[in-house]
């Protein structure tokens, strides 16, 4: 027999390997949420951006390959998918700051224009075949192909990584970062220190759907590394309510992503071993998880510790 | 803030103005393409059996329509059904939600393109969507894939036609055990419905007609699609050890390039898949609805009709009547496995082989046939299948 068969080894590896391969998206969605929502707006439309994004990276990835070849198209792919990203959050971050404009509203409204622009654009890019981002091979040491598998680290990842204690340094100790909390916490002390609160937000949220978009393309070109119309199923939605869980600090958000992507392999890892009862639970794990998270934190007596002060507020 | 509010400001009577406007080019579009349509649809198609006319056929699909997949397949048909038979109009709407949208969908097809046969091909379609539609245009044609028709309880004009593709799935189960060294085969699942448990049993019992030891490990990911979950349960087989691997989800794309990517083997489902995994792809289960839509566009023109009796209402078949087929071998398949598979495929299509033959146990131990019992192929008992056979690791609770 080629490849031995792992036994219950199998479960810690497959969600080692799915904490890996599948907290990319997350990771990145909710840092660019948490930089938007630290400058007082929520952008519920990452949805909707994490589909453009992935579709874009798909196209441009697929499109390119032919004229740079297929080593440099899939990071041009990136780049676009992160521009299309922040056209989604241009126009996010202009309409939800129009007088009496609801920005859960524009999101949700975004959520569903992005997605249709999207599998309008992406239609003829769900067949072909598109170069995918190269991983770097972190299991050489082992000899099982299992673990190489497994340690197979998308550059987007390390990217996600290295965003977190940069944006934690972003937010304490640079002119920018007391800016975009500033306008968060108060805007009217934001005014009164000359802050033009109107692109402040539009800056953050364009920022931070930038990074969402090159979440969706870490989707469409690494993993699961195809793109179809549903191939967000939700993920850019679970991505914004972590970032409430992860109490607006980039360093919980990496956990609490890392936790998501972990509970995603939980289902089908049992599955491969012989525990097949109750699949339908491991799958809905992470929300289990979300939903109790919420409830232990939770109090009647105060308001969510760390929520930015003009989160949701009408300016 | 005051004076960007005033440089975006409109007045009501320009939002009047704009409405309006856009209403009326909505309106004229709309008009505008009615009209067009009218001489393709407009009367006389029953009275002269519709010798110049265009008959307008449309098919809805729930998915987009080159998804290595269910939809690819029906749409490949209705292609095939378009070129083959002359006088068919072809009209398509993809990615179609199983929701009042596709009451919608059918209602516009029947109304402005004039359509008078539809294919709604999602299983989700039939109740209650194409069951209210059918009792509204008694004239409109309704084709399901399904077979969910009941005699005497469904509008006369609604058919339903499936296809047999286990007998396709146990000749897969017979090459996939004949190249695995170990026996151990995968299947990732959505959801546990009486068709996939068949698939997932039919290409058990196909693997275990060569290697009695050969096993079925399945996995279930919940939804039709879910491209996150198909890759890990994927990942999470080729981490065990299994050699080959199928499934029965709405798209295999993610798991057929998953597994060539872990240099595992697979098998096809729904549409040819090898140019998503030219190495390791061994044959697969294909519908072959490009015969079964010939036939019945042929019908139409010649002016059969489901509610004259010209067309049945349950169309089945398998392998021997074209509703499926197998993917050519690729290059990995072994000459002894072509033979084994060449062989299994010629005693099902001649009816001499049949695939639920006793004895035959649930994989929980109870029996399901006694020694010199069998269940046909076309043997509805077939259908209600809630069990899986001997052999499969999983369960569908």
């Amino acid at each position: 027999m080629a490849t031995e068969a792992l036994g219950w080894w199998g479960v810690p590896l497959g969600i080692l390997a799915g904490t890996l391969r599948g907290s990319v998206p997350f990771l990145l969605v909710s840092l660019g949420e948490c930089l938007t929502e630290k400058s007082g707006k929520i952008n519920l439309g990452l949805e909707g951006t994490l589909l453009i994004g992935a579709m874009s990276a798909y196209a441009i990835s697929y499109l390119s390959s032919g004229i740079v070849g297929p080593t440099l198209a899939p990071w041009l792919g990136v780049l676009a998918a992160g521009l299309a990203g922040m056209g989604l959050g241009a126009i996010h971050g202009w309409l939800s700051q129009q007088p009496r404009v609801n920005d859960v509203a524009v999101g949700i409204a975004m959520i569903i224009f992005g997605g249709g622009l999207a599998n309008f654009f992406g239609k003829p890019f769900i067949q072909p075949q598109a170069p995918q981002l190269p991983t770097l091979p972190a299991g050489g040491w082992s000899s099982l192909p299992q673990v190489q598998s497994a340690l197979q680290v998308s550059p987007l990842f390390l990217l996600g990584v290295a965003i977190v204690p940069l944006m934690s340094w972003f937010f304490k100790s640079t002119r920018w970062g007391l800016y975009v909390r500033a306008v968060g916490d108060s805007p009217d002390a934001a005014r009164a220190m000359g802050i033009s609160i109107f692109w402040v937000r539009m800056a953050a949220i364009v920022g931070g759907s930038f990074l969402a978009g090159i979440g969706g393309a870490s989707l469409s070109l690494f993993y699961p590394g195809v793109w179809t119309e549903r191939i967000s199923s939700g993920q850019g939605l679970m991505a914004v309510a972590l970032v409430i869980f992860a109490r607006w600090q980039p360093w919980q958000c990496l956990w609490a992503s890392l936790l998501f992507g972990g509970a995603q392999a939980l289902g089908p890892a049992f599955q491969s071993v012989g525990i097949d009862s109750y699949y339908y639970l491991f799958n809905a794990a992470p929300y289990i998880l979300t939903l109790v998270i919420m409830i232990i934190t939770c109090s009647p007596k105060r308001t969510l510790a760390g929520a930015p002060g003009a989160l949701g507020k009408d300016s | 803030m005051s004076d960007r509010n005033r440089s975006f400001h409109l007045s009501r009577r320009q939002v009047m103005r704009g409405l309006l406007a856009t209403s009326a080019f909505g309106l004229t579009a709309k008009l505008g393409t009615g009209c067009a349509q009218s001489p393709g649809s407009g009367g006389g198609a029953a009275a002269d059996g519709g010798a110049a006319e265009e008959l307008v056929v449309g098919f809805i699909y729930v998915g987009p329509k080159d998804d290595f997949g269910y939809n690819q397949a029906h749409a490949e048909g209705a292609a095939a059904m378009a070129a083959s038979v002359p006088g068919i109009r072809l009209v398509e709407e993809a990615s179609v939600p199983e929701t009042t949208a596709v009451a919608e969908t059918m209602r516009s097809m029947i109304e402005i393109d004039g359509a008078k046969v539809l294919f709604p091909t999602s299983f989700g379609y039939f109740d209650p969507h194409i069951l209210a539609l059918a009792e509204e245009f008694p004239e409109v044609q309704f084709f399901h894939a399904g077979g969910l028709y009941q005699d005497g309880v469904h509008p006369k004009n609604v058919g339903s036609y499936f296809g047999y593709i286990d007998e396709a799935q146990y000749v897969a189960g017979v090459v996939a055990a004949t190249m695995s060294q170990s026996g151990k085969l995968g299947f990732v699942a959505a959801k546990p419905i009486p068709q996939l448990l068949r698939n997932v049993n039919s290409f058990t019992l196909g693997a275990r007609s060569v290697n009695p030891a050969a096993t079925t490990q399945v996995i279930f990911t919940g939804e039709w699609a879910e491209p996150v979950k198909e890759a890990e349960a994927t990942n999470s087989m080729a981490d065990q050890g299994i050699e080959v691997i199928t499934c029965h989800v709405d798209s295999p794309k993610v798991v057929m390039e998953t597994a060539e990517r872990r240099g595992v083997m697979t098998s096809g489902y729904h549409a040819n898949q090898s140019s998503l995994a030219p190495q390791g792809y061994l044959t697969g289960a294909e519908w072959d609805w490009s015969s079964i839509y010939t036939a019945l566009g042929q019908d139409f023109v010649d002016g059969k009709t489901l509610m004259t009796g010209g067309i049945p209402h349950i169309l089945r078949g398998g392998l021997a009547d074209n509703f499926c087929k197998l993917s050519p071998y690729g290059p990995a398949v072994s000459d002894e496995a072509k033979a084994a598979g060449d062989a299994a495929l010629a005693a099902i299509e001649s009816g001499e082989l049949v695939i639920y033959a006793g004895p035959l146990q649930t994989n929980t131990g109870s029996e399901i046939l006694p020694a010199g019992k069998e269940l046909k192929t076309d043997n509805v008992e077939l259908e209600k299948m809630d069990y899986f056979v001997e052999g499969v690791i999983g369960s569908i609770s």
